[in-house]
Parts: structure tokens; C-alpha cells; sequence
């Protein structure tokens, strides 16, 4: 199969939005069983403390997701979200390698690494 | 409380009352960060400012949300915002996949630079540079004069890494080349750290890179510019996760708010007429950016 740029970011594209739907979808579907659960008034947010560890880490959120915890279930949302920009970045250095552009696939690469040093990083 | 009562109506959905921002319950405060942010998403499409931009000061000066916690949910509102609105802006055939991925490493790397700074700085100077950025934004939407990109020779560090391309124009494809490129990069640099510190697209930023520095044709610059918003945002995610600035309690009215307004602001947007609302919009801007400068000075932000 030819690939083209063109043919490439069509196909990036649908990926992202794809992608897009489906995170909302989750974060939606978590955020109604959220509410359906609140009681009493609403959270403070006017100082900053950091939300709770298990929300923080894409283990402990994957975790407490499968065991039907909300906000965990939201968090889960987010992360797929946060994902589709790195998956793009993948799909691009896959395109770029069928289309012999090994400089494009290196700057890929580069761009991938500096993503996932901040996601490792950050663990 | 003492601060409650200085609170002013700037207008947007609001949080004037005392009433309506203690002991509310937690859907009805929900219905309102929603329903803000749907504003903010479609002002922000309809402008090209983005939702990031508009909803941040929403969040900090209307309804007193911690700044960590508003960029937290600004962030992932961006991703969605950029990665949402990808696949119409392809059709349209503007986007430059090559110059997005060689400038995306000096946005990524400045966003880790942004989000590592977030936790150095203290609170009101992220208000304050906030504020400079939203009065810039505000007058980078209103400025339309662009540079001709024309027939100049590309430079040799573009030549080499192919930064050029063509478009669909009236009379065929127009071919185009970068100029400028260690400017470019640089600029590109300081909008990754932007969007890092305060959890925006920087789009303005962006585009001030390719447009004015680089001498890319103006869609070319505003079409790449939302692809390589939500890389850079993704490289500052991480980190703001792990520091806890992501509360799933906000951040899900925020995104799904912003996502629905900036979709529907981009089918509006099918030629309508925006000038006019590009003006009043910029308005509102200066005021939130100011409310913002003003409140990080005197140290209530």
C-alpha cells in the first residue's frame, strides 16, 4: 500500500477522534454514576492539597476503576484522553517509516521520548 | 468569607452569590462548571483563542477554584479540545505533519519545563503571567495584519529538514517554505513552557512561531498549531497527575463542557462572520486578564 502524508494524517485523524469519543464516553458514564453517588455540599476546591494518591497513579486508577469506584472511573477517562496524543505520535512514526522517511521517524522518536520521560518520570 | 464578599459579577455563568458557591450540592455546582465551560469552549473555538484560555480565569476568578486545580482541568480540556477537532482540520488539508512533529520536540520539552515550574513558582505568579498572557491572546485574536510568506528562498536548516509544503489556494496549490527556523524553535519553546506552567494550548503562541517567525501561511500555522497542542499538552500531563492537579470531580464537567462548546463552535464557525464577535470577545479577555493581573498583585488570587 502507498503511504501518503495525506493518507497518513487522514488516518490520524479519525484515530484522535476515535480516541476522543470513546475518553469522553468513559469520563461521562463516570461522572454520571459520580453524581448519582454525591451527597451533602459540594467539594472544596479554593485551596490546593492534591487530590487523593490513588487517583494520581494510571495503576491505582486502573485498579479501583475495575472495582466500579467514580472517580476513578473519570480519572480512567482522562488518561485514555491523555493517551490519543501519544498515540498519534506513534502512528506518525509508523507512517513515516513506511514512507522511508527515516529523518521524520527519528524527529518521531525523539518527540515520543521526551512524552513518555514525562509520564515515567512523573510515576 | 472575608474574600467571598469582594467578589464582583464580570459576567458568564456565574458565582456571584455567596449562596451559590457554599453549600451547594454537588451536581447543581457540576450543572454550573459545565455549563461555564461549555461557554467558554465555544467562545474559545469561535475566537481561536481556545477553551484553555478562557477557562482558567473562569474558573479562578468567578467561582475561587485553586489555580493548580484549574489548570489541572484546563489541561485535559485542551487535549480534548485539539484531538477532538483533528480530523476536521485534515480534510481541510492545511496541516503540515512534518513542521507540527520537528517543532513538537521544543514544545514537549518546554511543556516538562512548564509543569516542573508550576511547582516552583508561587501561586500568584502563575496569576500574573496568567493575566500577560491573556492580555497578549486577547490582542493576537483582534491583530489580523499577517506577513506575506511569498516567494522567499527557504533557509538551509529548513531545506534540510524539509520544512515546506503546499496548500489548496484559489489559483491551485501553493507551495510555501519556513524561514527563520532557530526562531521558530525557540518561540516554540516558550509556548511548550506556557502551556506547561498555566495548563493552556498557547495556541497564540504557536501560531505567533509559524506566522510571524516563520513566515508559514497563516492556516497552515493555525492548523498545525492544533495538532501540536495536544502533544504538548500530553508531555505536561503526566505531571500534573502525579502532582494531583487533575481532580476527576472537576475536571469531568470542565472537559466534557469545553469539548461540546469548541465542537459546536467549529460548525458555527462555517463562514459566519466572527469580526465582531472577535472584539467584544477580546473585551471580556482583557477584562479577566486584568481581574487576574490585578488579584496576583494585590495577593488575592
Amino acid at each position: 500500500m502507498q503511504v501518503t502524508d495525506q493518507k497518513l494524517e487522514i488516518a490520524i485523524g479519525r484515530m484522535l477522534q476515535t480516541g476522543v469519543l470513546l475518553a469522553a464516553a468513559v469520563v461521562l458514564i463516570g461522572g454520571i454514576l459520580y453524581l448519582h453517588q454525591a451527597t451533602g455540599s459540594r467539594p472544596d476546591y479554593s485551596h490546593f492539597k492534591g487530590v487523593a494518591e490513588a487517583l494520581r497513579s494510571p495503576v491505582d486508577i486502573f485498579n479501583d476503576a475495575r472495582h466500579g469506584d467514580t472517580t476513578s472511573i473519570i480519572q480512567l477517562g482522562l488518561l485514555l484522553l491523555i493517551a490519543t496524543p501519544i498515540a498519534r505520535v506513534i502512528l506518525a512514526a509508523v507512517g513515516f517509516l513506511f514512507e522511508r522517511d527515516r529523518l521524520y521517524f527519528c524527529i518521531s522518536l525523539i518527540v515520543l521520548a521526551v512524552l513518555l520521560y514525562s509520564l515515567l518520570h512523573a510515576a | 468569607m472575608k474574600r467571598l464578599q469582594t467578589i464582583r459579577k464580570t459576567g458568564g455563568g456565574g458565582c456571584n452569590q455567596v449562596v451559590l458557591c457554599q453549600g451547594m450540592g454537588t451536581p447543581e455546582f457540576s450543572l454550573w462548571i459545565f455549563l461555564s465551560s461549555l461557554i467558554a469552549g465555544l467562545l474559545g473555538s469561535l475566537t481561536g483563542l481556545g477553551g484553555g484560555v478562557v477557562i482558567v480565569p473562569v474558573l479562578t476568578v468567578l467561582f475561587h477554584i485553586d489555580i493548580h486545580y484549574a489548570i489541572g482541568a484546563s489541561l485535559v480540556s485542551v487535549i480534548a479540545t485539539s484531538s477532538g477537532a483533528a480530523a476536521a482540520y485534515v480534510r481541510e488539508g492545511y496541516s503540515n505533519i512534518r513542521i507540527g512533529m520537528f517543532l513538537e520536540i521544543a514544545t514537549t520539552i518546554g511543556a516538562i519545563f512548564g509543569a516542573w515550574l508550576t511547582t516552583r513558582v508561587p501561586t500568584h505568579a502563575i496569576g500574573f503571567i496568567f493575566g500577560v498572557v491573556l492580555l497578549y491572546s486577547a490582542y493576537a485574536s483582534v491583530r489580523m495584519k499577517h506577513p506575506e510568506h511569498g516567494q522567499q528562498k527557504p533557509d538551509a536548516l529548513a531545506e534540510r529538514l524539509r520544512l515546506h509544503g503546499s496548500f489548496p489556494g484559489a489559483n491551485g496549490d501553493e507551495a510555501y517554505a519556513a524561514q527563520r527556523v532557530p526562531a521558530g524553535f525557540s518561540l516554540m519553546f516558550l509556548a511548550g513552557s506556557l502551556s506547561g506552567l498555566l495548563g493552556i494550548g498557547s495556541g497564540a503562541v504557536k501560531v505567533l512561531a509559524m506566522d510571524q517567525a516563520m513566515r508559514l501561511p497563516f492556516k497552515v500555522s493555525t492548523t498545525t498549531s492544533n495538532f501540536m497542542i495536544g502533544v504538548t499538552a500530553a508531555a505536561s500531563a503526566g505531571i500534573y497527575l502525579s502532582r494531583g492537579y487533575i481532580s476527576p470531580g472537576l475536571a469531568m464537567p470542565v472537559m466534557l463542557g469545553v469539548l461540546g462548546g469548541s465542537l459546536t463552535g467549529s460548525k458555527i464557525l462555517v463562514r459566519a462572520e466572527v469580526k465582531t464577535l472577535r472584539i467584544v470577545f477580546a473585551v471580556v479577555i482583557v477584562a479577566l486578564g486584568l481581574e487576574m493581573v490585578i488579584n496576583s498583585i494585590t495577593g488575592r488570587l
